[in-house]
């Protein structure tokens, strides 16, 4: 009986101590900011730490919708007019990551450098 | 306008594919079409909404309300696949045997149905989604407007084309085999989409990738390409995939044709003991 309630609580402190590391890991993670302004990404280059994991926070500055695209980074995500969604990407080997927005693919283009 | 087309045709691709194949699989069953219908527009419906709440539903679960939404349909949509395509390999004999001696299309079997429903509903549901954004985008966007909406409705007519050319294939194929044929089809679908759910999830950090890129196949059919789209949504093809979304894939694949097995060494014993008696 005693033996089961420790190691409940071991399971307890265990689960405690790793959202707490996860949400120390969350907020450690290096952000980068891009907008996105007549369906063009600014800056459309954004150079990244590499083997890590980064936040890239997409502004839409636009009232029409854009989807976030990147083969390279298997990432697609939906970013509503005039709202800012948030994309985690990594951790990356050092390189050259193309992303685009699928709504306006001749204009929206960028590329994430890793290094 | 050849651009709206081609994202407007790679959207509608999911839905119609899977709406050519469950059809195809539960040819013949009553009220089919009442069933497909009734899924479309509930499906179109549902689109509207998630489309005019995408906001909402992106700052949820700390910004990653969009991946969990994803993934939580493409796995609904899993299991019910999984669930049908179980089903049929217990009944599909039965009913495929009926269906020749008779001559005519089976009557029966209220199951499919609601599957039926619920599969188009959320198929139409997913990718509808998109494709109502997208929309919205060009109709605010102003000069090219026309142009662009010319595009969609080709793109969506396309689409819809190549669900029904699917079908049209599918049901030349003699009874005695569509039902076999349909399972394994059914069986790819699900597993593959097993595996977009794992990749939404590895996206929003709730699982780990186990590696980016176990292989890399861009160079003979890349994600973004049409032939790329279809192979994904038919067998759940991905030129560059994670090692959990392979996990993902092979279990489902696994799970589906064991407990279709199984069900059938039920089924056979059940009615060697019938004829027994």
């Amino acid at each position: 009986m005693a033996s089961a309630k420790n190691r409940l609580l071991t399971l307890a402190v265990v689960t405690l101590a790793s959202t707490f590391a996860f949400s120390l890991a969350q907020a450690g993670t290096p952000e980068f900011r891009i907008i996105i302004k007549d369906h063009v990404f600014v800056p459309a280059e954004v150079t990244v730490p590499a083997n890590t994991k980064v936040k890239l926070i997409i502004d839409n500055q636009d009232p029409t919708p854009e989807e976030f695209e990147s083969h390279e980074m298997h990432r697609e995500k939906i970013i509503a007019g005039n709202k800012t969604a948030t994309i985690l990407i990594g951790p990356l080997k050092p390189g050259k990551y193309p992303f685009f927005g699928e709504f306006n693919e001749d204009t929206a283009k960028g590329v994430v450098i890793a290094q | 306008m050849f651009s709206s087309l081609i994202i407007v045709f790679r959207e509608v691709l999911e839905a119609a594919l899977v709406i050519g194949i469950v059809c195809a699989a539960t040819r013949g069953v009553k009220f089919r079409g009442l069933s497909v219908t009734g899924g479309i527009l509930i499906g179109v419906v549902g689109a509207s909404l998630v489309a005019l709440f995408v906001d909402t539903l992106a700052d949820m679960a700390e910004g990653m309300g969009q991946e969990l939404f994803n993934a939580l349909i493409l796995l609904v949509v899993v299991i019910t696949l999984a669930w049908h395509t179980v089903w049929m390999s217990y009944h599909g004999a039965e009913l495929a045997d009926q269906a020749s001696k008779t001559g005519e299309s089976v009557k029966q079997g209220r199951e499919p149905l609601t599957v039926l429903f619920l599969l188009v509903g959320l198929a139409v549901l997913r990718e509808g989604a998109e494709v109502v954004l997208f929309l919205y985008g060009i109709a605010a966007g102003g000069s090219s407007a026309s142009m662009m909406m010319t595009g969609s409705v080709l793109g969506l007519f396309f689409g819809v084309l190549l669900g029904f050319a699917l079908y049209a294939g599918l049901v030349r194929i003699p009874t005695k085999h569509l039902f076999s044929v349909t399972a394994a089809m059914l069986v790819l679908l699900a597993s593959g989409m097993a595996g977009q759910a794992a990749k939404y999830l590895i996206q929003a950090d709730y699982l780990p990738a186990w590696g980016y890129d176990i292989w890399d196949s861009s160079w003979l059919v890349s994600n973004g390409s049409i032939p790329g789209e279809i192979l994904r949504t038919l067998i759940g093809y991905d030129a560059r995939p994670a090692g959990m979304q392979l996990l993902f894939y092979v279990s489902t694949l696994l799970l589906i044709l064991g407990g279709m097995k199984l069900v059938k060494r039920h089924h056979r014993t059940a009615q060697e003991r019938y004829q027994a008696v």
